[in-house]
């Protein structure tokens, strides 16, 4: 079964059974009234059981988030949120409610019937161009609904080998020491805006920490879900690989159609030692708004991974189809002598969604290596834009960064920009930029439709192509699901 | 059948940077169920035009005339119901596809018109087996099929691709335009093998060629010549003879 | 994005405000730029803002004369100096078709600290119109500035008629702690061509903040070089508009960066109108504790369809504590177009340096003739021979 198929239906069944049954006991209350203050904090920490230190460090980081101002640098445009008018802690309720997916979210099940079938098909096919069959494997499955881990699978199959997957409010409880020691060590609390938000008030998200030497035995999912109404969603991730260790991950994210927007703001820290590598896969499909644009998830996601050790490696990999606004720049600090970055990212945008996302590529440290391959695909009335920065510091000698930023319009009426910086103090730096944009050509459309195929397919398949170098970087079954996802997420924008 | 594909007073012109250029001046032009037709003509006679008119290409305008295809009006088709029709036209230049593979494009396109005529999809298993039976037959390499759609293809790489979606999609009439253009003799034979492995009572072609060559391989039924956008004169195989001898003067001197 | 925010009050911001008597109060409210502005992030206006600028005296003949006395001066064309912000001299004969006049404002780039400076301060500056279908041949224009803690801040507005063209050699040249800050607007008519040739050699300490405006009419072509060569702290920066069909706009350059010196060249290049074109290559050498910034923008409106625009920067780093900065920025709204941009950064290839010496090429000689042959095609594309030959000689790598 496909990764992304087998992690859905995981959810799914989780989903129905703890949703219906419950799986705490003893909640009083469902959801906190509305409103952000330092009641709100507590009343979080408390419900989580943390530890004194862990209140401490949240009530700093929104004392922080008081005297910070929104940024307004990215291209997007929002209404004002009101911070106040979001509940900032909701539990899944313990009787039956309106929440299987199938109930709450007729559309995205027909996404997933438009997914499902072909992928074994899709997969077997991959096999021509000599990815042969691959061996396969399970996948280990953190779903977190409305910021709360439901459940964890395969811990105990990974506690043998040393992993450490579950909760982060477990992880707060259970694995302290290391918690403190990691959290925000990427990420300061007061790193941006969104990151002190969420640093104050995350409910839950994943933890991941693999012991030296040990190569994750399977694939890691978390999937991330937001149901309830009027809910900012506030994961946190934290992932430690020691030395000469490695994890993939994936993460998907989805939420139910409606029509007032709801905010996400995610932190996810990464931290690679000696010789270790991460592998970090998203495929980030939130709603994104209907055909007007009305609805659809504020998409504010600070993620850093930190290459500490020499030789370590991390490796973003992303598709981000879904929300109505993204604001997210995966990025890696090179502070390890040759150490690597990788960010491979396709962002589609149509009807109304803006995205503004890319990545910074800080290196530290002598030989270190980035690559950025960045593919944006506008269509509809959406803008989408790439900024990206890579920074040299005086003592990256040697250090390489080739970046390639191509973007695609589909249509007159939405917009493509590119925004990198380019800083360099190194002289023994290289560093090699280049961006295009273009549109699909009337030679290509009709050489496919002169094929047989649909407008809608040939589009699909010319856009597929263009993203081929991103998706290619993907685990081979998630990177089929991606595929059929920009194809949905195009539907409507061509004739 | 005479009335399998039937072109009768065909304009069609083309948007030349604003100003609008007549290619295609009244060509009328019947070709029965399984037979193949040629057409000859000097360069800027309008025969790429009329591969691009009859396969439904959106920079020709049409301005007169029609085309039926098995009773139904051709014009009015989407290029891919044209294709599910069976109508295919081999490129005389075949654009790249970037990034698309090209296997996975070749069976997109077959399953896509077997799904237009009520035939099952092909599954991955029987679409390979399928294609590596018309790569061997065509002295292609497997890796051909692995790279991006015509990227980097040389120019007999790319015919024989043409004639690999020929074989697979099974099209009922089949328009080569100007195939052989760039051809070694052992390319032109596969591309000829190719159509007339297809040739029998239900299947028909129109080959537009300037080189007689081709036709050696390909013998058709009927041969056209076409200056200036009209039909000026049909005959037997033996035409195609006399204007490799002659060239088209005495044609256009008869037309004039 | 790029709005260049208020900044609180400095010495430097209320001596300019003082001068303006009057026609300052666009610049107290925006203020003398800080970093956190998004356009001045990598160039400093610290030391700018804290210095108390007065009006540049008058110079004698003898001190314009000296000054003069050096410069890369074509021999061919008209002539008209400038010292310390004043009408000093025309030489030679202008043609007849050069009339010169008051200068009168025009364009929208009042949201730019160079041109609201320039605005408040500039008394003086070249007229010309060129007039239709006449070629003006050369017009060197020397502005000159010599003196401390003093600024100039000439206002020219060249115009060319409809099929009109004028090959402009805009020299800078000067002594002393002082901040030149020229303001060009330009009106580039139909099929008209301006050739705008800028040799930036302004003294080692001084600060440049030149703004050109620049609209070009269909089929029109504003081909500008410029060699930032001087200066503690220079920004070159154009703002182009194609506003009718079949419009060009090249924005080329080289800068040579050495000492404590920060040379910028920023440029916005706007797409208005469908099937124009624009062309910008920039390069930049980067040697001792230099700092090099390079932002440039194109923007294709929606309207814009057809476009053709490209970019190219790159920059070498020759010594371990210079610094290159460099946004490339494309903003896209037509879906009908060929933009990209490329940028490199590195250091001289090792290979090619060995190869060199190998062959009995001293390493200094050596290291100039690579430094040289990267400048070569950016060079090239100064379409004036003359003036290309004037700028190879200067140049000091």
């Amino acid at each position: 079964m496909p990764a992304v198929t087998e992690t859905r239906e995981t959810v799914e069944k989780l989903a129905k059974s703890s949703y219906e049954w419950g799986f705490e006991t003893d909640i009083e209350m469902d959801i906190a009234p509305k409103g952000l203050n330092e009641e709100t904090v507590r009343l979080i920490s408390a419900r989580k059981e943390e530890p004194e230190w862990m209140l401490e460090w949240r009530l700093k980081a929104f004392r922080m988030w008081l005297e910070m101002k929104e940024p307004e640098w990215a291209k997007v445009s929002h209404p004002p949120i009101d911070y106040q008018d979001a509940h900032y802690f909701a539990q899944p309720k313990k009787k039956p409610g309106p929440k299987s997916l199938d109930e709450v979210d007729p559309e995205l099940l027909k996404t997933y019937a438009k997914l499902g079938i072909p992928l074994h098909e899709q997969a077997l096919l991959a096999g021509v161009e000599g990815a042969e069959e691959q061996k396969r494997m399970p996948v280990a499955v953190d779903a977190v609904f409305d910021s709360v881990s439901v459940a964890t699978t395969f811990r105990k199959t990974l506690e043998e080998a040393g992993v450490i997957f579950c909760p982060i409010s477990e992880a707060i409880r259970e694995h302290s020491d290391l918690v403190r020691q990691y959290l925000g060590s990427v990420v300061p609390a007061g790193d941006n805006f969104f990151a002190a938000l969420n640093s104050a008030v995350f409910t839950d998200g994943s933890f991941v920490y693999v012991p030296k030497g040990v190569r994750c035995p399977m694939e890691l999912s978390t999937y991330f879900r937001i149901n309830a109404r009027n809910t900012g969603q506030f994961e946190r991730t934290l992932i430690i690989v020691e030395e000469r260790a490695s994890v993939s991950y994936l993460e998907g994210c989805t939420a139910p159609q409606r029509d007032e927007n709801q905010l996400h703001a995610a932190v996810v820290e990464l931290i690679a030692m000696d010789d270790a590598s991460i592998k970090y896969s998203t495929v980030q499909n939130w709603y994104p708004g209907d055909d007007e644009g009305r609805g659809g998830i504020y998409n504010f996601v600070t993620k850093r991974g930190a290459c500490r050790g020499a030789r370590s490696k991390i490796s973003w990999t992303q598709v981000e189809t879904g929300s109505s606004i993204t604001w997210k720049y995966p990025s890696c600090v090179l502070a390890g002598e040759g150490s690597v970055g990788e960010f491979y990212s396709v962002a589609v945008t149509n009807n109304h969604q803006q995205a503004d996302t890319g990545t910074k590529m800080i290196h530290l440290a002598p030989n270190t290596r980035s690559t950025i391959i960045a593919k944006t695909i506008s269509a509809g009335k959406s803008d989408s834009t790439y900024r990206g920065l890579v920074r040299m510091q005086p003592k990256a000698r040697n250090a390489r960064n080739f970046t390639q930023c191509d973007s695609l319009l589909i249509g007159d009426q939405c917009g493509a920009h590119t925004v990198p910086y380019i800083e360099s103090r190194n002289m023994t730096a290289r560093i090699e930029h280049e961006a295009t944009t273009s549109k699909i050509s009337e030679d290509q459309l009709f050489y496919c439709r002169s094929r047989g195929l649909s407008e809608e397919d040939a589009v699909g398949l010319i856009v597929n192509g263009f993203c081929r170098e991103v998706l290619k970087e993907l685990p081979m079954e998630f990177a089929v699901e991606a595929q059929k996802l920009l194809q949905i997420s195009l539907e409507g924008s061509v004739g | 059948m005479s009335d399998f594909l039937k072109i009768q007073g065909l304009e069609a012109r083309i948007d030349a940077d604003g100003t609008p250029k007549e290619i295609l001046k009244g060509i009328d032009l019947e070709i029965p169920k399984g037979e193949i037709h040629a057409i000859m003509g000097p360069n800027g006679s309008g025969k790429s035009t009329l591969s691009y008119v009859l396969s439904g290409r959106e920079d020709y305008e049409v301005t007169g005339g029609s085309a039926t295809f098995k009773g139904e009006d051709l014009l009015a088709l989407e290029p891919e119901e044209r294709a599910a029709l069976g109508v295919f036209l081999a490129f005389q230049s075949p654009v790249e596809l970037p990034g698309v593979n090209n296997a996975n494009f070749l069976r997109t396109a077959v399953n896509a018109v077997r799904r237009a005529r009520d035939e099952e999809e092909l599954d991955a298993v029987a679409f390979l087996k399928a294609v590596r039976a018309e790569t061997k037959r065509l002295s292609m390499s497997d890796e051909m099929l692995k790279r991006a759609v015509n990227v980097g293809f040389s120019g007999g790489e790319k015919k024989r691709n043409e004639v690999l979606q020929m074989r697979l999609l099974q099209p009922s009439f089949a328009i080569l335009d100007e195939t052989d253009s760039g051809l070694d003799i052992d390319a032109l034979r596969i591309v000829a093998d190719g159509v007339n492995s297809l040739r029998g009572p239900d299947f028909s072609a129109l080959v537009i060629t300037h080189h007689q060559r081709l036709l050696d391989y390909i013998v058709p039924d009927r041969v056209h010549v076409m200056a200036k956008g009209k039909i000026i004169y049909s005959g037997g195989p033996e035409v195609a003879k006399t204007l490799e001898k002659q060239g088209y003067t005495q044609f256009l001197e008869a037309a004039a | 994005m790029s709005v260049e925010t208020t900044v609180q009050t400095s010495p430097g911001l209320e001596a300019f405000v003082g001068r303006a008597a009057g026609h300052g109060t666009a610049l107290a409210a925006m203020g003398i730029p800080t970093r956190r502005a998004e356009a001045w992030r990598y160039t400093p206006l610290r030391a700018f803002a804290d210095t108390v600028w007065a009006e540049a005296p008058a110079l004698s003949d003898a001190q314009v004369q000296a000054l003069l006395a050096d410069l890369p001066l074509p021999e061919a064309g008209s002539r008209v100096v400038f010292a310390n912000g004043r009408k000093f001299d025309v030489l030679d004969s202008l043609s007849e078709s050069i009339l010169v006049s008051a200068a009168e404002p025009v364009d929208p780039i009042e949201d730019r600290f160079s041109a609201v400076l320039n605005a408040a301060l500039a008394q003086d500056g070249l007229s010309v119109r060129v007039a239709a279908g006449t070629d003006a041949g050369m017009l060197t224009l020397a502005s000159l500035t010599s003196g401390d803690a003093v600024s100039t801040h000439l206002r020219h507005r060249i115009v060319l008629e409809e099929g009109a063209s004028l090959t402009l050699y805009d020299l800078n040249a000067g002594e002393g702690r002082y901040v030149a800050n020229p303001r060009f607007d330009i009106v580039v008519g139909k099929g008209a061509r301006l050739t705008h040739v800028k040799l930036q050699q302004d003294s080692q300490t001084a600060g440049h903040l030149a703004i050109i405006a620049a609209s070009v009419d269909a089929g029109g072509n504003y081909d500008s070089f410029t060699l930032n060569h001087g200066g503690e702290l220079a920004r070159h920066e154009v703002v182009s508009t194609l506003n009718a069909p079949h419009a060009q706009v090249h924005v080329n350059g080289i800068q040579i960066v050495d000492g404590n010196r920060l040379n910028d060249l920023t440029s916005m290049i706007h797409h208005a109108a469908p099937d124009c074109g624009s062309r910008q290559t920039v390069k930049t050498v980067l040697s001792e504790n230099g700092q090099g910034v390079f932002q440039g923008k194109i923007l294709v409106d929606r309207i814009a369809q057809k476009t053709d625009g490209y970019q190219m920067n790159q920059a070498l780093l020759l010594s371990e504590k210079a610094q290159i900065n460099s946004k490339p920025e494309l903003e896209i709204y037509a879906d009908d177009v060929k933009c990209s941009h490329g940028a490199t950064v590195g250091a001289l290839d090792d290979e090619q340096l060995f190869y060199l010496r190998s062959r009995g090429i001293p390493e200094a000689e050596a290291r100039d003739i690579l430094v040289r042959a990267f400048l070569l095609d950016a060079l090239d594309l100064v379409t004036d021979e003359i003036l290309r030959d004037l700028l190879q000689r200067s140049i000091r790598a």
